[in-house]
């Protein structure tokens, strides 16, 4: 085992309970099927915590909690959905100090730069609560089709959608490309950022005791190049964002795509160009893509008569 | 195949009805449930199958063949407050030589009249095979007292009437009084007994287009089958729509599936609107492909008109001579009045 | 025996003008091929060789593409949105003059029915380039978010089911949107495209706006591969689909891909029944059954099924099969050996593995590509005919008692393009096209298309929609510009 981050410094000091950093996997907090963990440090090499090495069998865990969970969470109202994210962001705000100081240690910035990044990671859940109410009438509608038909378009979630998180931004980049899944009814499985996972694990913790179904958000943490290729190939994920292929160490975003292809997975390509892959700008406001990314158009006819 | 020329046996209706109804009295909530778990009718796919039944394209020797087995459905019709008995022996006199140009023309099944009108038609078509219907049972409306319906319907039997054809009460089976059309339809049958114990045959005209939704023409039509009609008839001809296509294949279905329930097969005569020798086979091609070749006999399948015969007459003059005919050259018993 | 024999109605043929043989239609002229060979394309009817077309090499796509980046950065990437649809409307009206060429040439190429090109095929196509000849000026408006504008030289392959109405699907997105193509039709249906070439020149689109280029698969796979591509579109198989996802894999080529389906068609007991057999008919015989959105599965109640299949078999005996250019043809030829070999293969299949084989018993032309309307009865979802896109005239039975087992049965396979639903409840209706994990859901009809209706599937059916707003959405990118 690694040193301790903090050592006792004197005899009257309270031996502090240390916390096991674990996976989150269809509501539950196992630990990794392996058994491996991983350090973790902060920007200058300082042991943080051990985090859960995932492996592929906890992916596939994750896949079978994320399948289970969507039916229900596909058919929940969508106000209902809107309540349960909005909730998100209300627990997390509860736990705001812990947000700030995690990725102050995860990503090295100031504390005051913390602060804005948990603000508007919070802020974005807020955002994307206040969307799933309002997707089908944005984007679906009635369909004036040449003839005596009822005919009417609608936006569906895709499925199961595994997410490479963002290396960098462990905590706004990764809810900013987690709730635009789940908002539209998508069950997601997600690799954290490999490097800097703590504010992912305390994420899930704030999920746990919000209102979010078990399994509809999975977050693995470990080695990216060594979970992402199961994700990529697997059957009954019916879509992947490469996104966190950026910076991630041994993974190609193109050997994903390919394995993506055997079921036709819905793909998010990194940002970037050519081959390459650059982690985007997370603080400006996003627009609809993510989530459109991720939806079927279903088109139901019916005729009109008597 | 061998066809039957007179008129099935008469029936006890009501006892068949409670056979196949599976009831040990017929009442009207028994008829309701029997009549509304018939499957439902798509009007738009109803429409759609029409449509493309009407596209198909009859040529040649087979339009030929068409064009003469329509002419020998047309129950060739007058029903005008202004009929005289000059009118109706002009309207024999054409459906006995249909085209004086052309002997080997077919003859229409039947002139079809008003009640006081038979005697004068039994007299002009003689020995020809053309049969006389008449309408009766306060035709058009139906709007009268049954002892006046039935004595209607016996008056033109006693004259001579080979086919008798009824009106339904439309407000009652709108109302969903299905007991009361059933009654009535039962009743007139056996008005159209003979005193020799034979039978006028019974067209039950429905007025589809005051019944609106196909699912009421199904139920009308399974409804007058019940009771004992030998045919269902679409319209009087004095409401609009009347035969259309469509409703005709609705009815179609009827006889079809009537026929595999009870082995019986049951005519069907549109009436009203179809003018023109592409309507007529338009509507064979739907008989052919809903009910069958079967029905492909004037014993099965009529068309209720008037100006469609010499409309078929100038196709048929078409056919014969290699060029266009035109309104001369057909003869014109009933032009307009007015 | 029929007592009502149609005599034979056909259809002529004069109106069209075949060429013994094709070039390529590169920057808005007809030229000959570098370095590729020559092939023909044949009537499945008849097997009568129609034409020579040329199979387009490496070099070809590389001048067609060259052609159409040309026009991209030159006169129709400058053209005002105005204009572009204009075009478009030309476009629309040359189709509609010559809607029965058109027709007949499908009928030749293809073997479909002349009823259904001409009914169909060949109005829709008009229709599709009509309604994104509007959109052309109006991408603001669609909601497709900032700043909407082409990919720009997009590469789209069509298959040879619908040759015509295809590749209006996928051209006038293309060209409304301000995109520039380079489309390939299907090696054994070509000649529909050929001749649009001639409307493209009638309507003076500018040169390489639209290239048209012939060939098999390495034609196909050379647009794929080619690095100036900037968007692919494919329809056709899943298996090539998924080729198309591995080769531009890795790159930024975007691509929509509509590809295959096995579509459960689900009748219920208060079904309207007669026009529930109509559109299982319709859905599985219409073109062939050569239809990826073909209702391939009957999953039909159990309480009615005989009833049904009595009724079904005996609507199947009036089906009318031969001659595509005869107007009362219901069902035309197979549209190639390869695939008559297939239909032949999988439904022997379907016998070995015990379901009940019926057909209609028509008599079938004595050259050419033919296959009688079948129907399996007693179909498990585990026999191949129940699993596997067929692309024939060939009908698979399953039953049904509830409608979660309806439901379960429908969405138990790797496709998810389309599904039907009979039933007069409503309340039903909306709860199964809510539970079907389809692209296109038909309730009480089937086999609708329109340009306004999104059309594209879940799952391995591909991704993408083609037709309405969301069709558009393909063709653009949105957002700040880099």
């Amino acid at each position: 085992m690694s040193p301790t981050a903090t050592r006792s410094t004197g005899t009257d000091a309270r031996v502090d309970v240390r916390k096991t950093y674990k996976l989150y996997i269809g509501g539950k907090f196992p630990r990794s099927e392996s058994g491996r963990s991983y350090e973790v440090v902060d920007g200058r090499g300082k042991f943080l915590a051990n985090a859960a090495q995932g492996s592929r069998k906890d992916a596939r865990d994750a896949v079978v909690a994320a399948r289970g969970a969507f039916a229900g969470w596909a058919g929940a109202t969508a106000y209902n959905r809107g309540q349960v994210l909005y909730r998100v962001a209300e627990v997390m705000e509860g736990r705001r100090a812990q947000f700030v100081a995690e990725v102050r240690a995860s990503e090295g910035v100031a504390e005051r730069r913390a602060e804005t990044i948990v603000s508007q990671a919070i802020d974005r859940w807020v955002w994307y609560a206040g969307w799933t109410d309002k997707l089908a009438q944005v984007l679906g509608g009635l369909n004036p089709v040449a003839g005596p038909y009822f005919d009417i378009s609608a936006p569906e979630p895709t499925g199961v959608v595994a997410v490479l998180a963002p290396q960098r931004s462990s905590l706004l980049g990764l809810v900013s490309v987690l709730a635009p899944v789940v908002c539209s009814g998508n069950t997601a499985v997600v690799l954290t950022s490999e490097l800097r996972p703590l504010p992912a694990i305390t994420l899930s913790e704030a999920l746990a005791t919000s209102d979010v179904p078990g399994g509809v958000i999975n977050l693995i943490t470990g080695r990216t190049a060594e979970v992402a290729p199961w994700l990529a190939s697997h059957r009954d994920v019916n879509a992947i964002d490469l996104t966190g292929a950026a910076d991630a160490d041994g993974v190609s975003w193109g050997d994903l795509e390919l394995a993506a292809a055997e079921n036709l997975k819905r793909v998010v390509r990194p940002a970037g160009e050519g081959s390459g892959a650059v982690e985007p700008d997370w603080s400006t406001t996003p627009d609809l893509g993510r989530i459109t990314s991720f939806l079927e158009t279903k088109t139901v006819w019916h005729p009109k008569g008597r | 195949m061998s066809t039957p020329t007179a008129a099935a046996p008469s029936v006890d209706a009501t006892a068949r009805a409670r056979d196949l109804l599976g009831v040990s009295r017929l009442t009207n909530a028994a008829l309701t449930s029997w009549l509304h778990g018939l499957p439902g009718v798509d009007q738009v796919g109803c429409e759609a199958r029409a449509a493309g039944l009407g596209t198909r394209s009859i040529k040649t020797t087979s339009k030929a063949w068409g064009i003469d087995l329509a002419i020998s459905m047309i129950d060739l019709t007058t029903l005008e407050g202004a009929d005289t008995p000059g009118k109706v022996r002009g309207l024999c006199a054409k459906a006995i030589t249909p085209d004086p140009t052309d002997l080997a023309t077919p003859r229409p099944a039947a002139i079809c009249v008003y009640g006081d009108m038979v005697p004068t038609a039994k007299e002009a078509l003689g020995q020809s095979g053309v049969k006389v219907a008449a309408v009766a049972t306060a035709f058009p409306s139906g709007r009268a007292l049954m002892p006046v319906k039935l004595a209607d319907t016996r008056d033109a039997v006693s004259a001579g009437a080979d086919e008798i054809d009824m009106v339904i009460d439309r407000g009652a089976f709108l109302s969903g009084d299905y007991l009361t059309v059933f009654r009535e339809i039962a009743e007139v049958a056996e008005a159209c007994v003979r005193t020799d114990g034979t039978r006028a045959r019974l067209k039950v005209i429905m007025e589809t287009g005051e019944l609106v939704t196909y699912d009421n023409v199904r139920r009308a039509s399974w409804l007058s089958m019940l009771a004992g009609g030998d045919f269902i008839k679409t319209s009087t001809g004095k409401v609009s729509p009347a035969a259309t296509l469509p409703v005709t294949l609705i009815m179609l279905e009827a006889v079809r599936d009537w026929r595999d329930l009870t082995g019986e097969m049951v005519g069907v005569k549109p009436a009203g609107g179809i003018r023109t020798s592409k309507d007529a086979l338009k509507f064979l091609v739907t008989v052919s492909e809903i009910a069958g070749d079967d029905w492909l006999d004037p014993h099965w399948f009529r068309f209720g008109a008037s100006s469609l015969l010499n409309d078929l007459l100038l196709q048929r003059q078409r056919m014969a001579i290699g060029a266009y005919s035109g309104a001369d050259y057909v003869t014109d018993d009933s032009p307009s009045l007015y | 025996m029929a007592k009502f024999e149609y005599a034979p109605a056909p259809e002529s043929r004069a109106v069209v003008d075949i060429k013994p043989s094709y070039g390529l239609f590169i920057n808005g002229e007809f030229t000959e091929s570098q370095g590729g060979s020559a092939f023909k394309t044949i009537s499945p009817a008849t097997e009568e060789v129609l034409a020579e077309v040329t199979s387009a090499s490496e070099a070809d796509v590389d001048r067609a593409v060259a052609a159409a980046r040309r026009a991209y950065n030159g006169a129709w990437g400058r053209m005002s949105g105005a204009d572009r649809g204009k075009y478009l409307f030309r476009i629309a009206r040359i189709l509609q003059e010559r809607a029965r060429e058109f027709a007949v040439l499908e009928s030749l190429d293809n073997g479909k029915p002349i009823k259904e090109s001409r009914d169909v095929d060949v109005p829709l196509a008009a229709a599709h380039f009509f309604y994104h000849a509007g959109w052309a000026d109006k991408l603001d408006y669609a909601g497709l978010g900032t700043n909407p504008r082409p990919h720009g030289v997009v590469g789209q392959v069509i298959p040879w089911n619908f040759p015509i109405l295809m590749l209006a699907w996928k051209i006038a997105p293309a060209l409304a949107t301000g995109n520039t193509v380079v489309i390939k039709p299907a090696e054994t249906t070509p000649l529909t495209a050929l001749l649009f070439a001639e409307v493209v020149q009638q309507a003076d689109l500018p040169p390489g706006v639209v290239n048209i280029i012939t060939g098999a698969g390495a034609t196909g796979q050379a647009i794929v591969d080619h690095p100036d591509i900037d968007k692919l579109a494919f329809t056709g198989s899943t298996g090539v689909g998924k080729m198309i996802a591995r080769s531009i894999a890795g790159t930024r080529k975007k691509a929509t891909l509509e590809l295959g389906g096995k579509a459960a068609n689900i009748v219920f007991d208060d079904a309207p029944l007669d026009q529930a057999v109509e559109g299982i008919v319709n859905g599985i015989f219409f073109n062939q059954g050569h239809v990826c959105c073909a209702g391939s599965r009957l999953l039909v109640q159990e309480n009615i099924a005989d009833d049904v299949e009595k009724r079904l078999k005996r609507r199947l005996e009036t089906l009318r099969v031969g001659d595509p250019l005869d107007k009362n043809t219901d069902v035309g030829a197979i549209n190639s050996k390869a695939q008559l070999q297939r239909i032949v293969d999988l439904t022997a299949a379907g016998e070995a593995e015990g379901a009940e084989r019926w057909d209609n018993g028509c008599a079938l032309p004595s050259k050419g590509f033919w296959f009688r309307p079948t129907v399996f009865t007693g179909v498990s979802q585990t026999h191949r005919i129940a699993q596997e896109e067929i692309f024939g005239p060939v009908l698979s039975v399953l039953t049904f008692r509830t409608p979660h087992e309806a439901v379960a049965k429908a969405n138990n396979t790797p496709y998810g393009l389309s599904a039907g639903i009979w039933t007069e409840k409503g309340s039903r209706i909306l709860w199964m096209a809510d539970q079907l994990r389809a692209g296109v859901v038909w309730a009480n009809t089937f086999n609708k298309f329109d340009p306004t209706s999104p059309f594209g599937g879940y799952k391995e059916s591909g991704y993408g929609r083609e037709g309405g707003r969301h069709g558009l959405a393909a063709y653009v990118t949105t957002g700040d510009s880099k």
